[in-house]
């Protein structure tokens, strides 16, 4: 889904190497925001989703302010307003929450914002880490091509005959032997990054790598080749810029396949700590009620998921067709 | 293990399922099928391999004990009607054998095969060697009276016995299962899909993790039980579990959810029964060791006898008990459940939380507090983590700053065996029915095949020799003081952070009268249904 | 052709060979198996001697050699757990899985290709939005949900359907147990089906619709407008025919998330495949299991891999050229 033809006569003009750094990037960002721009403007499920995306993002980045309790702080909670229902005064306590309380007592408003906090932050870093490693690969393997291919694309083979829930799981086992066990808990995030993040890098990877072997044979490159460019510079000026377009696009779906999938990881028992619970995790300890009758501790972290990752993915749906000039 | 599996669910009809056994074993008049559901499947039909919770219950229905345990806690005859120490050799016990009793495929029961299994279950390879390691052997007198040898005199040694499963010796030989399952052998034991015991029913079909059906033998020496088959199945997911009771799928479920309890109860066509099991859940913590692993302070805040008493403090047991167990739990200070001998009023009794007192406690011996690890399982006893992070809270507001831990099973316990954890939950069950079942392994200092689950690191000489003492004594009455003095001690010590004794609720569907069993092995031939 | 073949299959000896090493080296990580074996009365001088039984104090490469050993004479041991011949026990189970699979891949499939043409040649609609948007509900929970949800719904609520298990089943010749020749059997596999199926319905649809979009552009179906022929005949004979082939290549290489699910889907309805006897080896550490369904798994996948290039080697020209390039 590379669009060569939009990017490729103008990169074309620039075989100098004095004119690239400026003039590309800079042009290219430029046809794009406007297009991009005008894109969005006039579709309704693209202002929507973003509208929708970005409040639950500055909702979750300003938790700490926003939110009316502390829910990562043990020792502010009161286990006596467990299970209190929304808007219901606790009949120990007293006290009264808006979306009511977890079985630990926690406020659930503020768990969400917290967690959807941490969902974020594990899916958006998930993202980078496999968006830096699939990019990387993908360049070598187009690139180079020969038996750098070869060994990447039968890594990304491996990678693709495991399912990636099972790599997830087996790496955080790892993480968990390597580690020092006093620093588990503080390390347990970023394995759950490593583990989302390292099972992702597939995708990206094909997709620059079919990306780069198409460009590569291209006229600039060649010329570029011609006066001496060293290969890094030519992966990193000619090449990426005109493979970030479906990079984006899969980057964004698969932020929002990085949050369920820690929601599934929680589920099979691995995952944050409880006691800092993800949306994922809340959704996994919700379930557990869903017979008993204290349907809001499942119900709102799970819409707000729901909410969260259906705004992304059509917001990856959007820039899809978006950065597709022939389907305009 | 070819079998058309006969479907659970009203979808199938219950009746396709007696049919088949009817056609299979011809005999049953007012056939009543019970589908049984719990978490877990039995591991094995070996009766000496696996000694684990589900694989013994199953086991029960099939294979019988010399003596059974009663919802009371009591000893009751089974195979054997009548058991004593010899009265001229405290040494030797022994067993007075049911007649009459035949194995279901039709040989009969006699002295050659209790003292056969007292060999197999002795066995390099049997899974419950631990209990008999006090046994020297075993003889038949005659054919219904067997003497076991003893090391010593081992008074209590019966108490062992509520687990202890007789197999058929001919049968065992004719089918090469002379010894349970050896891991090394690489070849799988004819006994692990087989069964031959003298039990109310026999096993019909198997599909390990999937199902198990068992039939009524009519050969049985007790009278004829109402259930008549039973379809066993495990289903892990609690949800599933309780939607297959709700949607009428099933007749029991043996594990409910604590928060599931009050729900079914309203539910029409639902009963629960609840009932205490025998198993404390407790915290403990290495109170010996100069440093901790995790802690954030140079000495060993655990050492100190301030922050102990502050977490006694800091706990707050009816909380837990009202929010986290529903009311399941029976709230104790002492690590041992009420019918177990050994335990008093006052070692059931604790304090009122006091958080301010609590956190003077700590303050005097650390004035910033401290934080340490907290390790805990997250599938073993009911509400584990929610138990752990509740006490993370409660111990926060003492100034202990915890980093909560919770994992798999497979994974905590090797904490607690190698000596890898700082402080941790557990949850101990006593299956003698005696107090010194606890000391042998959390209060004996390590070695020796003591102390296996010492992960206090607590090393007390005195006590330790009041503890070995313990097996040879025959003076009850003399036993029981020390068993007092041991308690004392550690109560005194602060051994164990105990939280409560956990209550058991099995759900049936109406008309299906079971009760709780203490071991958790409840039995389909003491079922009663009225229609 | 015969080099290529060769060079194939050497890669994917080593694919599996790495594959087993890295699912042996993290078993180690995954808990400690004794544990699970004995009881609790054990002591620890007993552990250790079952320990050294099983060879587990042996050298990691000496445990390696001696699966490898094993494994490539189809002998991969007794379960820990079961005490039953693990290949047994997998062949046991498998039928199970592939049902599941099978049902719900051929629902994704062409519930995914019929909203996908749908959805492509009516791009701006209003149903169209509406599928588009329904459809993104499937990769916006995590699939443990979507499965207690089902249960709930149709199980408990309105009691049309088993919330779990697979039904009554029949041994056929050979030993294949089927759900398929029974009421209650079929009746079982809905739930499960859909709740494994949703996510690659979704997927499916999505990639459909976007080569059915891009083929449509294309000269080939301009010609075949022009040459006169009948919307329906352009639609179906034309545009599908060209969109069906990467369809089916990748509904192929899906199998692995397919799988991967399975795990999620059979625990939550204890369904009796090899995903839940794989979870439940997991929680149990029994190695045996474990590793034999990792190397099993990924035998599958180097398998259907391989098929797939030779294919394309044979049916595609083109990659026999880039190949060629590509190695210079």
């Amino acid at each position: 889904m590379s669009d060569p033809k939009t990017s490729g006569p103008q990169a074309n003009e620039a075989v100098t190497e004095a004119a690239i750094p400026e003039r590309t990037p800079g042009r290219l960002f430029k046809i794009w925001d406007s297009d991009v721009a005008y894109s969005f403007r006039t579709s309704p499920v693209a202002i929507i989703s973003g509208v929708v995306a970005l409040a639950i993002i500055l909702a979750a980045l300003l938790a700490p302010w926003i939110a009316p309790t502390n829910p990562f702080d043990p020792a502010s909670l009161n286990l006596m307003d467990g299970f209190t229902p929304p808007m219901q005064e606790n009949a120990f306590t007293g006290n009264t929450f808006l979306l009511g309380t977890d079985n630990q007592g926690r406020d659930m408003l503020s768990a969400m914002l917290y967690g959807a906090r941490i969902s974020l932050f594990v899916g958006v870093s998930a993202v980078l880490l496999a968006m830096v490693l699939g990019i990387t690969a993908g360049l070598i393997a187009g690139y180079r091509g020969g038996w750098a291919d070869a060994v990447l694309m039968r890594i990304a083979d491996v990678q693709l005959s495991f399912p990636s829930i099972l790599i997830a799981l087996l790496i955080f086992g790892v993480a968990r032997g390597i580690i020092p066990p006093s620093q588990r808990e503080t390390m347990a995030i970023w394995v759950l990054i490593v583990a989302i993040g390292l099972s992702d890098w597939v995708q990206f990877a094909r997709i620059v790598r079919g990306a780069t072997m198409v460009e590569k044979s291209k006229e600039y490159v060649q010329a570029a080749k011609v006066i001496g460019a060293h290969p890094f510079k030519i992966l990193l000026r000619h090449i990426l810029p005109n493979v970030m377009g479906p990079v984006l696009v899969i980057a964004t779906i698969g932020l929002a396949l990085a949050i369920i999938a820690e929601a599934t990881l929680s589920f099979l028992g691995v995952g944050v700590p409880p006691t800092q619970p993800s949306l994922g995790t809340l959704i996994r300890i919700g379930q557990q009620y869903l017979f008993s009758g204290e349907w809001w501790i499942l119900l709102f972290p799970a819409v707000m998921l729901l909410t969260l990752a259906l705004a992304v993915n059509l917001l990856g749906d959007w820039l899809r067709d978006a950065l597709n000039p022939r389907l305009r | 293990m070819k079998l058309s599996a006969p479907s659970l669910g009203r979808f199938a009809s219950a009746l396709s399922v007696s049919a088949i056994a009817i056609a299979a074993f011809g005999s049953a008049v007012s056939a009543e099928t019970i589908r049984w559901a719990r978490v877990g499947d039995a591991l094995t039909m070996d009766p000496h391999s696996q000694n684990e919770g589900p694989t013994l219950t199953v086991l029960h229905h099939i294979y019988e004990t010399l003596v059974r345990r009663d919802i009371d806690g009591s000893l009751q005859p089974r195979l054997a009607t009548e058991w004593y120490i010899h009265p001229d050799d405290p040494t030797v016990w022994v067993f007075k054998l049911r007649e009459g009793v035949t194995f279901h495929n039709g040989n009969e029961f006699n002295a050659e095969d209790v003292v056969f299994s007292f060999e197999r279950v002795r066995a390099e390879s049997s899974g419950f060697r631990a209990l008999h390691t006090a046994v020297t052997g075993a003889t038949a007198v005659d054919d219904h009276t067997v003497h076991v040898q003893m090391e010593g005199p081992s008074p209590l040694y019966v108490q062992n016995l509520t687990n202890f499963f007789i197999i058929d010796s001919d049968w065992s030989r004719e089918n090469d299962v002379v010894n349970p399952q050896d891991f090394a052998a690489g070849e799988e034991s004819y006994a692990v899909r087989n069964t031959n015991g003298t039990g109310h029913y026999q096993l019909v079909s198997r599909d390990p993790e999937v199902q198990t059906v068992m039939t009524y033998y009519d050969g049985h020496w007790d009278e004829a039980p109402q259930v008549t088959d039973i379809v066993y199945t495990p289903i892990a997911e609690a949800a599933t579990r309780v939607a297959a009771l709700l949607s009428g799928e099933v007749d029991m479920v043996q594990d409910v959810p604590v928060q599931d309890i009050a729900r079914l109860e309203q539910t029409d066509g639902i009963t629960i029964a609840t009932g205490p099991e025998n198993r404390n859940i407790f915290f403990s913590y290495d109170m010996t060791s100069p440093q901790l692993i995790s802690a954030n302070v140079d000495d060993n805040p655990f050492s100190h006898p301030e922050v102990r008493e502050a977490m006694a403090l800091a706990l707050d047991r009816d909380a837990i008990r009202q929010v986290v167990m529903r009311g399941q739990s029976q709230p104790s200070a002492a690590p041992l459940p009420p019918f177990v001998n050994g335990w008093t009023e006052a070692m059931h009794s604790y304090d009122a939380p006091d958080y301010e007192r609590a956190s003077e406690l700590v303050r005097s011996v650390y004035p910033d507090g401290f934080s340490v690890d907290m390790h805990c399982p997250n599938d073993r006893y009911l509400n584990d983590e929610a138990i752990c992070q509740a006490t993370v809270a409660m111990l926060g507001r003492a100034g202990i700053d915890i980093n909560l831990v919770s994992q798999t099973r497979s994974l905590h316990f090797p904490l607690i065996e190698n000596w890898e954890t700082d402080f941790y939950l557990l949850g101990w069950g006593v299956p003698t029915f005696d107090s010194a079942y606890v000391f042998n392994f959390l209060v004996h200092s390590r070695g020796d095949g003591f102390g296996a689950y010492n992960g206090a690191h607590y090393a007390n000489d005195d006590v330790d020799a009041m503890i070995e003492s313990l097996s040879t004594m025959t003076d009850l009455e003399a036993r029981n003081q020390v068993v007092a003095d041991i308690w004392e001690q550690v109560m005194e010590d602060r051994v164990f952070l105990n939280v409560h004794n956990q209550l058991l609720a099995y759900a049936v569907r109406d008309g299906i009268t079971v009760a709780v069993h203490p071991e958790n092995q409840p039995h389909m031939a003491s079922i009663t249904i009225d229609n | 052709m015969l080099a290529y073949l060769i060079r194939r299959i050497v890669q994917s000896a080593i694919v599996m060979l790495v594959v087993a090493l890295v699912a042996f080296a993290l078993f180690r990580y995954v808990g400690d198996p004794i544990n699970a074996m004995v009881s609790q009365e054990t002591t620890l001088e007993d552990r250790a001697a079952l320990r050294d039984l099983l060879g587990l104090n042996d050298p990691f490469l000496v445990q390696f050699g001696r699966f490898i050993g094993n494994a490539v004479q189809g002998e991969f041991g007794m379960s820990y757990r079961l005490q039953q011949p693990v290949m047994e026990l997998i062949l046991q189970r498998l039928p199970a899985t592939l049902e599941l699979a099978l049902v719900s891949g051929l629902a994704a499939f062409v519930l995914g290709v019929s909203a996908g043409v749908y959805t492509a040649l009516n791009p701006r609609g209003g149903i169209s939005t509406g599928i588009m948007t329904v459809s993104l509900i499937g990769v916006s929970l995590p699939t443990f949900l979507i499965g207690v949800l089902l249960i709930w719904l149709f199980a408990v609520e309105l009691q049309w359907l088993p919330s779990f298990g697979r039904g009554e089943t029949v041994t056929l010749p050979g030993g294949w147990v089927t759900g398929f020749l029974t009421p209650t059997g079929r009746i079982s596999l809905i739930l499960p089906a859909i709740t494994l199926g949703l996510y690659q319905m979704t997927l499916i649809m999505r990639l459909v619709r976007a080569e059915m979009l891009e083929v449509l552009r294309t000269d080939y179906v301009k010609f075949a407008r022009a040459r006169g022929l009948s919307n329906r005949a352009v639609h179906f004979g034309h545009a599908l025919k060209n969109t069906l082939v990467p369809v089916i290549t990748i509904t192929g290489l899906q199998l692995g998330s397919i799988i991967a699910f399975a795990i999620i889907t059979e625990t939550v309805f204890q369904w009796p495949g090899v995903g839940a006897l794989f979870i439940n080896s997991v929680r149990a550490v029994d190695v045996p299991v474990m590793a034999a369904y990792l190397v099993l798994i990924a035998l599958i996948f180097v398998i259907i891999n391989l098929i797939v290039d030779l294919l394309y080697y044979a049916v595609d020209p083109r990659l026999r050229v880039e190949r060629g390039g590509a190695r210079h």
